[in-house]
């Protein structure tokens, strides 16, 4: 199985090496994707931390942002959003410079938590998987949860989410800093299904 | 789960894992909240506030500062992607100043005027993170050790010139080579060797009260360290590079970066990502210029698309290398 990760900015190489470390154990690879050409190969997709703004142009001007939402849409592709990641996978991000590709029904507001300085690490209780230490690095916040599972919060507020019908997910925080697997096992376990 | 007691609020992995969000991306110079607003509509991952670019410093010259916080706090307000701003060397006052202002990361650059003849900043003492230039593998590894969570080139800010950037990208790249062949032995050699200039102010001071550099110890020499710990903590930091083949931090190309070939070949080179000066404000189409450059690093190896991109742009005037002062030389 191939697992993708969106190689266009931001910390690819944090999701390469986490879903390299799992090769053995589920007998996945980890892919970097570049253009339409790279979806074609891929079971599951990553996107990653980084500047949404940043992601979502080059997502536009090379035609991988219509072809990675359809291919969500018809369950070929199962994803998984981390704090740029899940701005671009939301409903509504209330900015007009990163529009939403609405895979998720969830409403997101950019730089929720302030600036650099107002970073951290805080335990989240996951559902299913305990206590994470969950990374939040200029993080931003899910508002408005629609029709979606909430598997963690913080302070009242969804921080990982996942469709009720279709293999994606987003979290505001980013599982890839910390070593810990258990987030990306979890999703190779929906492509799996 | 990993421990939470090594992952404390403001710690490392919080500011390196913030440079981390920047790689594959271009940082803008930007002096007004216009700019700032052109800079992040043409695909910069941050913005670098400064007073007057670094063309403009050369040619004006006087003493180099941090920006008004006024205009820092415009810049702030006008865009979303993490502003930078720039610190003197060793300007203890203005990195707390600019931390207080919001600002996402600091640069203790060279090209400010430095304000310490001594000592750069001790990084860790802040909650935001840190880049600084380096010309070299040993400054590279005191900065790490200074808490710097990004590395960027010096290159030669200003000139429009690549050839310093280049110069130091191959220099720092051949440290990180060699190291794989040393024994830990050797390692800690070249650790101590690393450590000298955090001792030159205690051999001087030996030097003028007893007319020997060596007659006084070397405790508390930075920051309350001695000359030991210094040693001991590069040493764990040369232990890190050699494990991992490369910096432990983000490492990016900076100072006489001009045009979309520019940038394309400095991720070429490896590194990951790129700030850009004087190259697109002093171009005769910034916006023009911007994207193009974005474009150039998000493609580098799409020579088709660089050539596209580049076509028609006119780039900043360059400046020869051997007739100008050395910018780079700022700091140790």
């Amino acid at each position: 199985m191939n697992i993708g990760i969106l190689n266009i900015q931001g910390d690819v190489q944090e999701h390469f090496d986490m879903i390299k470390s799992l090769k053995r154990k589920y007998n996945v690879s980890p892919v970097k994707v570049n253009s339409v050409n790279d979806l074609e190969n891929i079971d599951g997709l990553i996107i990653p931390g980084g500047e949404s703004t940043v992601i979502y142009k080059f997502l536009i001007k090379n035609n991988l942002y219509d072809k990675i939402k359809s291919m969500a849409l018809n369950n070929d592709l199962a994803v998984m959003g981390t704090c740029a990641g899940a701005i671009i996978l939301s409903k509504d991000t209330g900015d007009d410079r990163v529009t939403g590709m609405g895979l998720l029904d969830i409403t997101i507001k950019r730089n929720a938590y302030g600036r650099q300085v107002d970073s951290f690490i805080k335990e989240v209780q996951i559902n299913g998987m305990g206590a994470f230490n969950a990374v939040f690095i200029r993080a931003p916040e899910i508002e408005v949860p629609g029709n979606v599972n909430i598997l963690s919060e913080l302070n009242n507020r969804a921080v990982f989410v996942t469709d009720k019908n279709l293999d994606i997910m987003a979290l505001t925080f980013h599982p890839e800093l910390t070593g810990d697997p258990r987030i990306h096992e979890y999703f190779i376990s929906k492509i799996k299904k | 789960m990993v421990e939470l007691s090594k992952l404390k609020f403001g710690d490392e992995l919080l500011k390196r894992g913030f440079a981390k969000m920047t790689k594959g991306g271009v940082i803008m110079d930007v002096t007004t909240a216009e700019q700032a607003k052109i800079a992040e509509k043409s695909g910069a991952v941050a913005v670098m506030a400064l007073e007057r670019v670094p063309a403009d410093i050369r040619k004006e010259g006087g003493v180099a500062r941090m920006a008004d916080p006024l205009k820092i706090k415009e810049i702030i307000n006008a865009v979303s992607i993490p502003v930078m701003a720039k610190v003197r060397i060793g300007h203890i006052t203005e990195a707390y100043v600019l931390e207080n202002l919001g600002v996402d990361m600091l640069d203790e650059s060279e090209v400010l005027t430095p304000a310490d003849p001594f000592y750069h900043i001790n990084k860790k003492l802040y909650k935001v993170p840190v880049v600084c230039g380096a010309r070299t593998f040993p400054e590279a590894v005191r900065r790490i050790f200074e808490g710097a969570a990004m590395i960027r080139t010096k290159g030669e800010a200003g000139t429009g010139n690549i050839i310093e950037a280049m110069r130091h990208i191959r220099t720092v790249n051949d440290g990180i080579k060699i190291l794989k062949d040393l024994t830990n032995d050797e390692l800690y050699n070249v650790a101590e060797s690393i450590s000298k200039s955090y001792t030159s102010l205690r051999e001087q001071t030996s030097m003028e009260l007893f007319g020997d550099s060596k007659k006084l110890p070397l405790n508390d020499v930075y920051y309350g360290m001695d000359a030991k710990t210094i040693i001991d903590s590069i040493f764990k930091v040369l232990k890190d590079i050699k494990k991992m083949g490369r910096l432990p931090v983000v490492n990016f190309a900076a100072g006489g970066v001009a045009t979309p070939s520019d940038a394309a070949l400095m991720m070429k080179m490896g590194m990951d990502g790129v700030f850009v000066g004087s190259g697109i404000f002093k171009s005769r189409n910034p916006e023009k210029m911007a994207q193009a450059i974005v474009d150039a690093t998000e493609n580098f190896e799409d020579y088709k698309l660089i050539s596209d991109v580049s076509s028609g742009l006119e780039g900043m005037a360059g400046l020869e290398i051997e007739n100008i002062e050395k910018l780079q030389d700022r700091g140790w």
